[in-house]
């Protein structure tokens, strides 16, 4: 396993500050990559994660598609998993055998309020720092995006959530929207605590042999570079347009990644993909890295350079 | 059916040039995949059945005359319908993936059960090239369950060398479970390492056994994968991820992990079952 170095680790120039949180460093663990049992979120965390986002989980057991879930496309990946999770019920049993204290931000999807206060009276004793309501997932029917899209409906869950957990509560935004900046500044007026900017993009592929769709579900959401900058354009406007801190997501593997979306507004960044292309090393590349781009550029620290690009 | 780049984690679609009878009901498929070619003994493909599922298959040959191969067992729809194929049909193969074993020389043991017996033909053929005393243990429930058996007799075909054929009901070689015969071995003989892959409580046995003696082990776990790449986490044991991690895991590792290892699993929600 790759530890971070210490000085990565150690630094406080790193040490950003969202919605009340304080992260060791800006670099998160993105929801639904790994994030299924408390030892994978605990190695990421171990391997120089600020943070760790969990799997999305939902009010009731859900497996998911038969494969083929994932593929590679030319610069990066397609997904359809289903949104498969063990239930509410269940994984918040599994966080509360973690330390209390760690940084985890638990991601939740539902069909609409009703799952979601449903879900609430058992998130009040699961111990996470967070929650991060996935409003975005581009793939299952009646959740995720299909949620996400209508700000009426978003205002609802974002408000419905707020007042029953008393915790910072962010808002995952998907592209595949008429404009996220109004999906955003609904969640913002309905008390989010912060933006997670963004979700994999609607998308498919088909093998040209057998001239079928490779996914099992036809469609599915892609993720990786090729996503990158429609996330830094998504993160530019949100973060212009609302006051609330917003976390950048796609396509992030590198620490040249990380400091564009930070200059594009982000006050973090979350990492997917890049684990299948770095492993776990790489979290403690991207915050070393974030780390001599301040030294070079004279900074103090991350907080420094959020929005830097906004001036131009 | 070829000639045209594309991503090393997407299916490349190959011909079934033959289904071999294995068992009544277990298939090996032959196929010629430029990728497998290089593989190492333990990797495994993800073999998509196309309309039914993709799963990990480790490969039970790599490079027999220009041929990979698979060895399956019909369990649910996508290994029912791979053994269901006939030459001249197609499936998708991505990989290969995961770690291999160690061949190391000096006196080694390698334990199969059931479709486990695929991985360890390739390894066993290793073995022998760099020297190594190879004993294998070759394990099914009954006579007709026995996997690979022409391959290992072709490889394992004289001393020093020794093939032990173990079934449950005595139809054929010694009559009991695998660890018996793996107990009644070290009690005569030194080992100096082992290797196994099979059903999880078998090898689970057979670590124990080792590790009474200090003998090192490395076993080839399975889990339901869905990504293969490390991205979806349902492979987990304890902190190691099988596709990335493993599948091979080694005694220290299955140390760590010794809670899950021959106990529990993930299932595809991501619920906690046993293996
Ligand atoms: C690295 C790796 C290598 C593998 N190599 C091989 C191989 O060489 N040959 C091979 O046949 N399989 C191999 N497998 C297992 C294979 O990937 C599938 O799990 C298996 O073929 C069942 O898939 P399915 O979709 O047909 O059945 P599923 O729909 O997944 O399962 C149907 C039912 O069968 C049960 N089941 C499935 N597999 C087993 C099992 N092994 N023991 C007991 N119950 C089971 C399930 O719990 C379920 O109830 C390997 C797995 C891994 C991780
Ligand atoms: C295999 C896989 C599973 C994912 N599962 C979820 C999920 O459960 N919930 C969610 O909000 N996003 C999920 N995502 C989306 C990611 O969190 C992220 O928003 C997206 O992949 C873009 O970031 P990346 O390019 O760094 O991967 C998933 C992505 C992948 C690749």
């Amino acid at each position: 396993m790759t530890k971070a170095a210490p000085e990565a680790l150690t630094s406080r120039k790193l040490s950003v500050r969202i919605a009340g949180l304080t992260l060791h460093a800006p670099t998160m663990l993105a929801a639904g990559v790994v994030g299924i049992t408390t030892h994978l979120l605990h190695r990421a965390l171990d391997s120089g994660a600020g943070a760790v986002v969990t799997k999305s989980i939902g009010l009731q057991p859900r497996e998911s598609y038969r494969n083929p879930t994932v593929v590679g496309v030319e610069c990066g990946y397609l997904n359809a998993i289903g949104l498969g999770n063990p239930g509410v019920e269940a994984f918040s049993e599994q966080l509360k055998k973690l330390d209390r204290g760690l940084p985890i931000i638990m991601s939740l999807f539902g069909s609409g309020p009703d799952d979601f206060s449903r879900m609430i009276p058992i998130l009040k004793n699961t111990p996470v720092k967070g929650f991060e309501l996935n409003l975005s997932c581009p793939h299952v029917k009646g959740v995720g995006v299909e949620v996400g899209q209508d700000p009426e409906m978003v205002s609802k869950v974002v408000s419905l959530v707020k007042r029953g957990v008393k915790k910072p509560v962010f808002v995952k935004v998907s592209p595949n929207v008429d404009s996220v900046v109004e999906i955003a500044k609904a969640a913002e007026s309905a008390g989010a605590d912060g933006i997670t900017a963004i979700n994999t993009l609607r998308a498919m592929t088909i093998d040209i042999e057998t001239k079928r769709p490779v996914l099992s579900n036809k469609f599915g959401g892609l993720s990786g570079s090729a996503i990158r900058p429609v996330a830094v354009r998504c993160v530019y406007e949100i973060s212009t347009s609302v006051r609330i801190p917003v976390i950048g997501c796609g396509g992030v593997s590198k620490w040249s990644d990380a400091v564009e979306m930070l200059l594009a507004g982000a006050s973090a960044v979350q990492v997917g993909t890049g684990l299948a292309t770095q492993g776990y090393s790489v979290f403690s590349g991207i915050n070393e890295g974030i780390l001599r781009y301040l030294d070079e550029h004279g900074f103090e620290s991350v907080e420094q350079i959020v929005g830097l690009s906004h001036s131009f | 059916m070829s000639g045209y780049p594309t991503h090393s984690d997407r299916p490349r679609i190959v011909k079934v040039e033959e289904s071999r009878i294995e068992t009544e009901t277990a298939r090996t498929i032959f196929f010629r995949d430029e990728a497998s070619l290089k593989a190492k003994p333990g990797q495994f493909v993800m073999v998509w059945a196309m309309g039914a599922d993709e799963m990990p298959m480790s490969l039970a040959a790599m490079n027999d005359k220009g041929r990979s191969a698979v060895t399956v067992k019909p369990w649910g729809p996508g290994s029912n319908l791979l053994c269901s194929l006939k030459s001249g049909d197609v499936i998708g193969v991505r990989g290969p993936y995961g770690n291999s074993f160690t061949p190391k020389k000096g006196s080694v043991l390698l334990v199969g059960g059931g479709s486990g017996v695929a991985p360890l033909i390739p390894l066993s053929q290793t073995l022998q090239e760099i020297g190594a005393k190879v004993t294998f243990v070759l394990a099914g429930k009954t006579s007709g369950d026995l996997m690979l058996l022409g391959e290992a007799k072709k490889i394992i075909s004289k001393p020093p060398h020794n093939l032990i054929i173990v079934t449950d009901d005595g139809s054929a070689g010694v009559k009991g479970l695998a660890p018996d015969a793996v107990r009644s071995l070290l009690g005569k003989e030194v080992v100096d390492q082992i290797y196994s892959c099979g059903p999880e409580k078998m090898m689970r046995m057979v670590f124990d056994l080792a590790e009474e003696k200090r003998i090192p082990v490395e076993a080839s776990l399975e889990r339901p994968m869905e990504c293969a790449i490390g991205l979806c986490g349902i492979c987990a044991v304890g902190k190691y991820l099988l596709c990335r991690d493993g599948p091979i895991l080694d005694s220290q590792q299955l140390k760590a992990v010794s809670k899950e290892f021959g106990s529990n699993r993930l299932d595809r929600a991501g619920r906690v079952v046993p293996v």
